[in-house]
């Protein structure tokens, strides 16, 4: 370890996190026509970070893809790109289909869709399942009936 | 260092395990059990907290490759396309399972002499019918009686609720003139032997903070206790140790703080599933069982049968159960028995696992493209949230020999016991019925409604069920145990769990694994004054 290195839990960098930040904001923006944040908003990426500390391989591996395509096709790493440029390096790695795609795009929506603001826009209580419970419609069991009118089809052995 | 003596050591407390200490209790011998896992607080179940979805990627995960917990052990299921899934405490894979509770179908018993492939069981429906029922009532089997696939059974409780998903799907198979039931389910719909009623909350398959959910260390368990039956946890089982007799004398385990410990028995009774118990066995070697233990016939580890299972899932314009409800739901049988016509033998059954929470819709919809990046992310999200329901199909496994456990010759857990080494492949026939499955799946839910159709086939992460590799029989060269599941070759050595299966049904197991558990008890209590002639 170089001797300007402050041993942190944290896996990725300030580079790093912004490109996450950027990366998780572009698949899931704000949108004010279902009041809900983007992926990105601060309390949301908190907790993306949280989930990516204990799995930090498959999101260092996605952004170093990430920098490969910045670099490769725009001519620099992906932190001195510009707006324009970081979009495109966007779009094309969210085609990859890559292990660690799918990895970025899980924590994600693990985190994103517990929030409360985004529960609330889906009509859901912010809680967790438990102890309330949900309510379940028993159903018509008389759409049974030519089933058993039908009869008996086990088989004899 | 060396324990007291007990008369009947139990390695797994898992679904076999405590449905055998529970009857053998009966006896008065003292019996311990030995448990690699832990005992769980179902208050620290995922759906206790806002991570509920989340930790099924995580700490109750069902691979114990992603899951890691320090009471697991690693498996090596690279050369399959079907991965195992397992978990490891008192309970075993009863916590994690959905609970969906089928028994065997009368022709499941024999099916080399109807269909002519596989190997008939040593015993049939009949035999197994009061296990099956004392085990229904200690479960307490949710359901309703009349269903025109079975012989005549009684449910203990009512069905579960069918919702607007079995409603819908219900529909879609009445359209077609199919067949469908309400499903037995190990999910209480009613106050049971302690437990409360299911309250809905959707996550059975992470652990039922509720109760409801039938996990062996709040069915069996408590009352095998109450009666004297030992449960040492943490306590990873290395080997079986062997005397001069070539019986059995107990076996080499590691304890909660890693020392090696041996504990003496009379018998021995394994109940470590379809991969743990040939783990085990093939691990027990000796000048006297140089291939392992109970394997002159080598058939230890071989005939692995997982159930090769097919997703099929309909997105539905209206609003269906999504995240609220048991998985479990109805089932159909249409499609169980052999007709060759289809182009394959033996049979499947769809089973409605009803819907989907928030994260897992978003996961289906962004990784089928179905949800794209960007702006309309969120409209398209709401074009599937509450709007999926489906079924799987559950596919008649066939034992062949290839399919097999071994024991990884680099792999090992934290204490340096071989990690069982899987090598499956999928069989023409099973292929066959897949792809048979997936469009039979489709039809029914067009009929009922869905506008769009996404399936998987088979499902690669679905390894639940593990059996066949220690299968009973009455020959000793073509099986490992006898029809009672003693051991051909280690005359107080016993098998309870899915390995003895020698089909596997196209149904889940763990009823007919309690079932047998229960039956080879009452065998080991009618016959203990000459048990080991």
């Amino acid at each position: 370890m170089s001797d300007n290195t402050i041993a942190t839990d944290n896996p990725l960098n300030a580079n790093q996190e912004s490109a996450l930040a950027a990366i998780v904001g572009a698949m899931i923006p704000a949108s004010e026509e279902y009041a809900v944040p983007s992926a990105a908003d601060p309390t949301i990426f908190a907790d993306i970070l949280t989930l990516v500390k204990r799995h930090p391989e498959p999101v260092v591996e996605g952004l170093a893809a990430l920098d490969d395509i910045a670099e490769s096709r725009h001519g620099g790493p992906f932190s001195a790109l510009g707006d324009e440029d970081k979009a495109a390096a966007i779009a094309t790695f969210s085609q990859s289909g890559s292990q660690h795609l799918r990895a970025i795009v899980s924590m994600t929506a693990q985190c994103y869709y517990r929030d409360d603001r985004v529960m609330a826009s889906l009509g859901m209580e912010p809680r967790p399942p438990f102890p309330k419970g949900f309510e379940v419609e028993q159903g018509d069991l008389s759409l049974l009936d030519p089933v058993r009118a039908r009869g008996r089809i086990w088989r004899e052995a | 260092m060396a324990e007291q003596p007990v008369d009947v050591l139990i390695i797994g407390a898992g679904a076999s395990g405590a449905a055998v200490a529970w009857s053998l209790a009966d006896t008065r011998m003292h019996i311990v059990c030995l448990e690699q896992g832990d005992w769980m607080n179902p208050a620290e179940y995922p759906s206790s907290g806002r991570d509920w979805e989340s930790r099924a990627f995580g700490d109750m995960a069902i691979s114990p490759n992603r899951r890691g917990r320090p009471t697991d052990y690693p498996v090596n299921d690279s050369n399959s396309p079907i991965a195992v899934a397992n978990f490891n405490a008192v309970g075993g894979s009863t916590i994690l399972y959905a609970g969906h509770f089928p028994r065997f179908h009368p022709s499941d018993f024999r099916v080399a002499s109807l269909d002519g492939v596989g190997d008939d069981w040593p015993l049939d429906y009949e035999t197994l019918e009061p296990f099956y029922a004392e085990d229904d009532r200690m479960t307490g089997v949710s359901g309703l009686s009349g269903d025109p696939a079975y012989p005549a059974k009684q449910s203990v409780l009512p069905p579960v609720p069918l919702g607007k998903s079995g409603d819908t799907l219900a529909r879609g198979f009445n359209d077609l003139g199919w067949h469908w039931w309400p499903s037995d389910t190990a999910v209480a719909t009613a106050a049971h032997d302690g437990r409360d009623q299911c309250i809905n909350l959707g996550a059975c398959t992470s652990g039922c903070a509720q109760g409801a959910k039938a996990s062996t260390d709040i069915t069996y368990w408590p009352h095998a206790m109450r009666a004297g039956v030992e449960v040492r946890t943490r306590c990873r089982v290395r080997e079986i140790a062997v005397n001069d007799d070539g019986m059995a004398s107990g076996v080499w385990y590691y304890d909660a703080d890693g020392e090696e410990r041996f504990q003496a028995a009379e018998v021995v009774v394994m109940a470590c599933n379809g991969v743990g118990t040939p783990r085990i066995l093939l691990n027990s070697t000796s000048e006297q069982f140089p291939d392992g233990l109970a394997n002159s016939s080598g058939l230890v580890g071989k005939n692995l049968m997982f159930h090769p299972y097919a997703s099929i899932q309909g997105i539905f314009e209206e609003e269906l159960d999504g995240f609220r409800g048991p998985g479990v739901c109805i089932w159909s049988k249409e499609f169980y028995e052999t007709d060759e016509s289809r182009g394959f033998v033996r049979g499947f059954t769809y089973e409605i696992n009803r819907g989907r929470g928030p994260v897992a819709t978003a996961m289906t919809g962004m990784m089928s493209g179905r949800i794209p990046w960007g702006a309309e992310h969120h409209r398209a999200y709401r074009d599937l949230f509450c709007r999926i329901t489906g079924m799987v199909a559950i596919c008649e496994d066939l034992p062949e020999e290839h399919n097999r456990v071994t024991l990884d010759p680099e792999l090992t857990d934290i204490h340096g016991i071989p990690a069982p080494k899987i090598d499956y492949a999928l069989s023409e026939n099973s292929r066959r019925m897949l792809d048979f499955a997936v469009e039979r799946a489709s039809e029914v839910l067009r009929a009922a409604g869905a506008t769009d159709i996404i399936s998987e086939a088979p499902i690669a992460v679905g390894g639940w069920h593990l059996m066949g590799t220690a299968r009973m029989g009455k020959d000793p060269a073509r099986s490992v145990v006898n029809e009672w599941g003693r051991s051909h070759d280690v005359k107080n050595l016993f098998i309870v769990d899915g390995s003895i299966f020698v089909t596997s049904a196209g149904v889940n197991p763990t009823r007919t694994i309690q079932a047998l558990a229960l039956y080879i008890a009452d065998q080991i209590k009618k016959r203990l004054a000459n048990l080991f002639d």
